[in-house]
C-alpha cells in the first residue's frame, strides 16, 4: 500500500531528479565540447584578460544601461524581485534546507515561516506581473514561444502548491505536500530542456558574451 | 451475585459512583466531539447497555495492542468497559486452552451470530496460503474468513491489522496484509497505532454500544474522533517549527529547550491520531512531550517511509547513485553530440574546401 506522498517521496523524485542531472550535464557538456569557429580577428589594444572580461560582463547585465534604465526599470525591477524571492524560498525555507542537506549534505540556517511565506506571497504577485507584461507587450509577445509559457507555468506552480501545503489549506497536509513534490519534479524534468536551462547558461552566455565583446569593438 | 446486565449495574457493583461515570462518559463523549445532546443520549444509553458478545482474533503480531489496553498501571473506568464486554474468546487472556478454546469461539458464534463482534489484532499473512501462522491447525486467513462471515462488525486494533504493520514491512517476506484488505463485505473500524490509544479503543466501544452504529470514519476508516487531528496541528512544539528553530539532535541545546523536532524526523505533519490531544498513560504525555518524534504510527506504511530519524523532505529512495549515473549518462550523451557537431565540421571544412 503506498500512497501519493510515498509516490511523489520515491520513485517521482527519483526519476525527475535524474532526468534534472541527465539534462543539465548533457547539455553543458555538448555546449563545451562544441566545436567552435576560431576568433582571427586582431585583439582590441587595452583589452581585458578574457577571463577577467567574461566575468565583469556577468555582472555588468545585472544593471540596465543607465540609457536603458527608465524603459527597462519595471522588467528590471520585477526580474530582480522574483528571483531573489524564489531564492530565498528555496534556500532558506526548513523544509527545503533540509531537502538540500539530504541530498548535498550542506546546510546554512533557515529563515522563520512567516518571512518565507510573505516572500511567497510576493514572488507569487511578481511571478503573475511578469506574465501580464509577456501578455501586454507586442514585441514580448510575438517573440514569446510556448516555452516561455511553460516555463511560467512550472515555475509558479511549486510557489503556489508550496503556500497552500506550509499552511495546510484545502486538502490534507499530506495531499498538499504530495502535489508540492510533484510540481517540483515537473520543474526537475523541464528545468534542462526548456528556457529554466539559463539557471546554468546564464553563466556561459554572459561569459561568451565579455569574452567576444573584449577582443573586438569599442571599448565598454 | 448474579452476573450483572447492564455496564451501570456492572459499574455500580464495583463501586463507580453514577457522577463518576457521567464525568468520564462526557469526557469521552467531548473526546469524540458529539454534541451536548448525544452526549447525555451516551450516558444513558451506555449505562443501560447490554455485554456485547466480542471474539478477539490475535495473528500476527507482538501482543502489544493487548498490553497497551490491558497492563495500564492503575484500573480505570476504560479498563472496566474493557471488562464488561464479554471477551468470548481472546488467546491471550482466557482461561481456556486447546480445543475449548476453539469451542468457546465456534459457542460465541453460534448463539451471537449475526450479533458479536470480533476485534483483530496482528496483521494476517497470506503467502503460502497463510501457511506463516497457524491457529489450532488452521492458518490465520481460515480463522479470520471463518470468524467474521457473521459478524456484526469487525474492529482492526492497531497498525499490523489495520494496514499490515511491520510484518509487512518490505520485503514483506510473509505477504502480511491488514484486514480489510481481506475482508469487503463488513463494516470495518481500523484503530491504529502501535500500539494504540486505549481511549480510541474504548471510546469506540463505548460509541458503538451506546449508539449501536459505527462512528464516523476517514477515508482509512479511523474514527475522524480520534484520527481526525493531525499531530503536527495539535502540537505544542508548533510555535518553535513556525520560528524555524529545531533540535538538531536529540541531546542538543534545541532539544533541551524543547524545540521542534522535524529535523531529527518527526512524522507530526502527515500524522494523524490523537496523541498530542488525549495524549499517553492517562494525559501524563506522549513522545513528541519527551522528546522523541512522532513515528507516524497510525498511519499506513509507517515503518517503509524512509527512515525513523530522517525528516520529511527528504527522498525516500537512494537519489545519490541514481544522479551520479544519470550525471555520467549525461557526460557521454554531451560527448557524442560534441563529437557529431566535430564530424559535421569537419565534412563541412572537407566540402568548403573542394
Ligand atoms: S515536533 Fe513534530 S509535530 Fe511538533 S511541531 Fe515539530 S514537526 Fe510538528
Ligand atoms: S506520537 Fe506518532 S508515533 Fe507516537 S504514538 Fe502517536 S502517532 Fe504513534
Amino acid at each position: 500500500m503506498t500512497d501519493l506522498l510515498d509516490f511523489a517521496r520515491g520513485p517521482a523524485l527519483q526519476f525527475s531528479l535524474a532526468v534534472f542531472v541527465f539534462g543539465v550535464v548533457w547539455r553543458l557538456v555538448s555546449l563545451l565540447f562544441m566545436p567552435r569557429l576560431k576568433d582571427k580577428s586582431a585583439i582590441r589594444s587595452g583589452a581585458k584578460p578574457t577571463m577577467i572580461a567574461a566575468v565583469a560582463e556577468f555582472f555588468r547585465r545585472m544593471l540596465p544601461k543607465p540609457e536603458f534604465a527608465k524603459r527597462t526599470r519595471f522588467t528590471t525591477i520585477n526580474g530582480w524581485v522574483f528571483h531573489l524571492g524564489l531564492a530565498i524560498i528555496v534556500l532558506t525555507f526548513a523544509p527545503h534546507v533540509l531537502f538540500i542537506k539530504s541530498l548535498t549534505g550542506l546546510t546554512w540556517p533557515a529563515l522563520p515561516n512567516i518571512v518565507i511565506f510573505a516572500v511567497g506571497g510576493v514572488t507569487v504577485v511578481s511571478l503573475i506581473l511578469a506574465l501580464a507584461h509577456r501578455l501586454s507587450s507586442p514585441v514580448l509577445k510575438l517573440i514569446s514561444t510556448m516555452d516561455d509559457y511553460v516555463t511560467w507555468v512550472v515555475t509558479i506552480t511549486p510557489v503556489l502548491t508550496g503556500l497552500a501545503a506550509a499552511s495546510h489549506v484545502g486538502l490534507r497536509y499530506e495531499t498538499l505536500l504530495a502535489i508540492h513534490i510533484l510540481s517540483i519534479c515537473v520543474f526537475f524534468v523541464w528545468f534542462p530542456f526548456g528556457k529554466l536551462m539559463h539557471g546554468f547558461l546564464v553563466f556561459l552566455t554572459r561569459g561568451e558574451m565579455g569574452a567576444q565583446l573584449n577582443r573586438r569593438g569599442i571599448k565598454l | 451475585m448474579a452476573e450483572p446486565k447492564t455496564l451501570g449495574q456492572m459499574l455500580e457493583a464495583r463501586g463507580i459512583s453514577r457522577r463518576a461515570f457521567l464525568k468520564y462518559t462526557s469526557y469521552l463523549a467531548s473526546s469524540m466531539a458529539l454534541t451536548p445532546l448525544a452526549a447525555k443520549a451516551m450516558a444513558e444509553n451506555l449505562a443501560s447497555a447490554r455485554r456485547q458478545s466480542v471474539i478477539w482474533l490475535s495473528f500476527q503480531e507482538c501482543t502489544g495492542c493487548t498490553e497497551s489496553f490491558t497492563r495500564s498501571f492503575a484500573p480505570t473506568l476504560e479498563e472496566l468497559i474493557f471488562d464488561f464486554i464479554s471477551l468470548d474468546y481472546h488467546h491471550t487472556l482466557q482461561a481456556a486452552s486447546g480445543e475449548a478454546a476453539e469451542e468457546a469461539r465456534h459457542i460465541a458464534m453460534r448463539e451471537n451470530k449475526g450479533k458479536y463482534v470480533v476485534v483483530v489484532d496482528g496483521s494476517i499473512p497470506t503467502k503460502l496460503d497463510g501457511a506463516y501462522s497457524t491457529i489450532a491447525g488452521i492458518s490465520n486467513l481460515q480463522m479470520l474468513e471463518e470468524t467474521v462471515k457473521d459478524a456484526a462488525a469487525v474492529i482492526a486494533v492497531g497498525t499490523c491489522a489495520a494496514f499490515g504493520g511491520i510484518p509487512a514491512a518490505a520485503p514483506n517476506p510473509t505477504g502480511a496484509v491488514g484486514v480489510d484488505q481481506l475482508v469487503t463485505d463488513k463494516a470495518i473500524i481500523n484503530i491504529p497505532g502501535c500500539p494504540p490509544i486505549p481511549e480510541a479503543m474504548t471510546g469506540t466501544i463505548s460509541y458503538i454500544l451506546s449508539f449501536g452504529k459505527l462512528p464516523k470514519l476517514d477515508h482509512l476508516k479511523r474514527p475522524i474522533a480520534y484520527f481526525g487531528n493531525n499531530i503536527h496541528d495539535r502540537c505544542y512544539r508548533r510555535p518553535f517549527y513556525e520560528r524555524g528553530l529545531f533540535a538538531k539532535s536529540f541531546d542538543d541545546e534545541g532539544a533541551r529547550k524543547g524545540w521542534c523536532l522535524y529535523e531529527v524526523g518527526c512524522k507530526g505533519p502527515t500524522t494523524y491520531n490523537a496523541c498530542a490531544t488525549l495524549k499517553w498513560n492517562g494525559g501524563v504525555s506522549f513522545p513528541i512531550q519527551s522528546g522523541h518524534g512522532c513515528l507516524g504510527c497510525s498511519e499506513p506504511n509507517f515503518w517503509d517511509k524512509g527512515g525513523f530519524y530522517n525528516p520529511l523532505p527528504a527522498p525516500i529512495r537512494d537519489v545519490g547513485k541514481v544522479a551520479a549515473g544519470a550525471a555520467a549518462a549525461g557526460a557521454a550523451a554531451g560527448l557524442i553530440s560534441a563529437a557529431a557537431g566535430h564530424a559535421r565540421k569537419k565534412n563541412a571544412m572537407k566540402e568548403g574546401k573542394s
